[in-house]
């Protein structure tokens, strides 16, 4: 028999398809697996439960704080991000559109999202929080808004370029139309371009939430660590990726299940978030 | 007859006078905000470069880090901190090779594939699939790579073990930027090959991938550039080590590892804005010459 050659590549590329689905269903596997002593023990009240308390014997682990500490952080991180993420876009998209200083602040941006996130952790520590205690915000500078500030640096990258390149699609025809008419380039961007790219503008959003979920190393670095529900913005706290770098080195059985469940929640909630971002995206 | 013309006229200037204002206004803010945005590069390089250039010297580049002792002595007779980081520079590379190894091969058969099979629903399936892989945070994927290589292949901490949470990482960053590229080859040139009778896996070899290197090869160093600076994943996998380590099933250290080290020890702190610098130096690197590649390819 001949050495079907067409065919064996053709095999090839779909074992190779294969391989994502089989990483990506052993990861949900492997997720739950892990996580069943947690769920067994606590059951779902492990999502809505508030202590978290290590002592043998008496161990109990809840996961509210950390999910409201994931969820304050990365909405004070949007709530800024909004601003600057949509003024950025529209200086390369629209101001200064194909310029040369379109194209250098470009870069930067792009050079923004290439920082690991342990240099923004270190920069955060050494320079924003020594600007937050002198703001006299709280006195030791660590909190949910120090890590949301940093969170906030780490994914105006990533909005500004989906952004930006949502905001180059809208069709020159309609906003020279406008213009045409002695409108503004105010009145454009707000007549034109905002209606025509809103939807897209504010999936970059939700994709830029997303990937505040989930950052741990700088939030790790600024948020304080404490295991409580904080009381308010300027309060310490952790988040669900925050406590799994925390406290994984040292854990094992129950506690090392329920950090797991942890894990596991956090990829549901940052699988939600971005499958929603995409939807809008691919309806555009 | 002139007067009520001259009031209307006087008062379009007006009108047309505070849009002109408005407009300065707005443009104003957009700027301003830009600035505001862009602002943290220029501050996070130049503090790298302020506080890191001193430990920058050649026993940096071939010597493992110093301990916590050494340091200490350094610091309280006033010397440079002795000692560098060839562990992490080894241990970075040798990861960040592994997972190469694997996620390059795997994820052009898997863009390849996608690009052909495109508007088929399993491969739009294992599209989805390939943007949650994406989301994924990266100390999620630490996770997996514990279960999975820690506990049942190398039963320890081990360079294996960090290189396959890169090697997730990094696989559905290049079967992305596989696709996107191979989509912008023209089909007449596809077509051509086959018009010609060119079997099916030639066509990729002698015209796909040729087409498209330079889009593959972009890719390919962007994702490295993203991966390198990888912390989180690494601390539940690879663990970190004192010494240069180039076998697999053994604990390994790597640059943004040690950075978490120095960072938690007093004595070491000085170091961490070399370490940072010569980090930051990589990624931009790998950045700087893949935007060269793209820009030469668009001319």
């Amino acid at each position: 028999m001949k050495w079907n050659v067409e065919k064996t590549t053709k095999t090839l590329l779909f074992a190779a398809s294969l391989v994502i689905i089989i990483i990506a269903s052993g990861m949900v596997l492997s997720l739950m697996n892990g996580s069943i002593p947690a769920f067994k023990e606590f059951g779902l009240k492990f999502i809505i439960s508030t202590e978290w308390n290590p002592t043998e014997g008496n161990e109990h682990y809840g996961a509210l704080p950390f999910i409201v500490g994931t969820i304050l952080t990365s909405v004070i991180a949007i709530i800024i991000c909004i601003p600057l993420a949509f003024s950025t876009s529209l200086f390369i998209s629209e101001l200064y559109r194909g310029t040369k200083v379109a194209s250098i602040i470009g870069t930067m941006v792009d050079m923004l999202a290439g920082i690991p996130s342990i240099v923004y952790g270190l920069w955060g520590f050494y320079v924003l929080r020594p600007w937050i205690i002198d703001l006299g915000f709280n006195s030791q500078g660590y909190g949910i808004f120090t890590a949301g500030l940093i969170l906030a640096i780490m994914v105006i990258p990533y909005a500004t370029s989906i952004s930006t390149e949502i905001m180059l699609m809208v069709s020159n025809d309609l906003k020279e139309a406008a213009y045409s008419l002695g409108a503004t380039r105010r009145e454009v961007i707000f007549n034109v371009l905002i209606p025509n790219a809103r939807s897209g503008i504010f999936t970059s959003f939700i994709l830029a939430f997303g990937r505040a979920l989930g950052e741990t190393m700088a939030v790790t670095m600024l948020i304080g660590n404490a295991n409580i529900i904080p009381k308010g913005i300027f309060d310490t706290g952790n988040t669900m990726a925050s406590i799994i770098a925390n406290q994984f080195g040292e854990a094992d059985g129950l506690k090392l299940s329920s950090l797991i469940a942890i894990g596991l929640l956090l990829f549901v909630m940052t699988g939600l978030i971005n499958g929603l971002g995409k939807f809008i995206i691919k309806k555009l | 007859m002139a007067k009520p013309k001259l009031k209307y006229n006087s008062i379009l200037q007006r009108e047309v006078k505070s849009r002109f204002i408005k407009d300065k206004i707005f443009s104003g803010i957009v700027i301003t905000l830009s600035l505001i945005t862009i602002s943290p590069i220029v501050l996070i390089i130049l503090k790298l470069i302020a506080k890191g250039y001193k430990q920058i010297n050649l026993s940096f580049f071939t010597e493992t880090a110093p301990n916590t002792f050494q340091a200490m002595e350094a610091i309280n007779s006033g010397n440079v901190i002795p000692g560098g980081i060839l562990n992490g520079i080894t241990g970075s590379l040798f990861m960040v090779f592994l997972a190469s190894i694997m996620a390059i091969p795997i994820g052009l058969l898997v863009g390849i594939f996608l690009y052909e099979n495109g508007t088929k629903r399993y491969a739009n399936i294992v599209k989805d699939i390939t943007d949650i892989l994406q989301g994924v945070p990266s100390i999620v994927l630490g996770l997996i790579s514990y279960f999975w290589v820690v506990k049942f292949i190398t039963n320890g901490f081990s360079a294996m073990a960090g290189s396959f949470a890169l090697f997730i990482m990094m696989l559905p960053l290049i079967i992305r930027s596989t696709e996107e590229t191979l989509k912008m080859v023209p089909d007449t040139i596809k077509e051509a090959g086959f018009a010609l009778g060119v079997p099916y896996h030639k066509i990729i070899l002698r015209v796909l991938i040729p087409t498209g290197l330079s889009g593959l090869i972009t890719g390919i160093l962007l994702s490295i550039s993203r991966i390198i600076g990888e912390t989180a994943p690494l601390m539940l996998t690879a663990l970190g080590s004192m010494s240069v380590n180039f076998d697999i099933s053994k604990p390994t250290s790597a640059i943004p590892l040690l950075i978490w080290q120095f960072y938690n020890d007093p004595n070491m702190v000085d170091l961490i804005w070399s370490s940072s610098l010569l980090l930051m130096f990589f990624v931009l690197a790998l950045n700087l010459i893949s935007k060269q590649i793209i820009s030469k390819r668009n001319k």
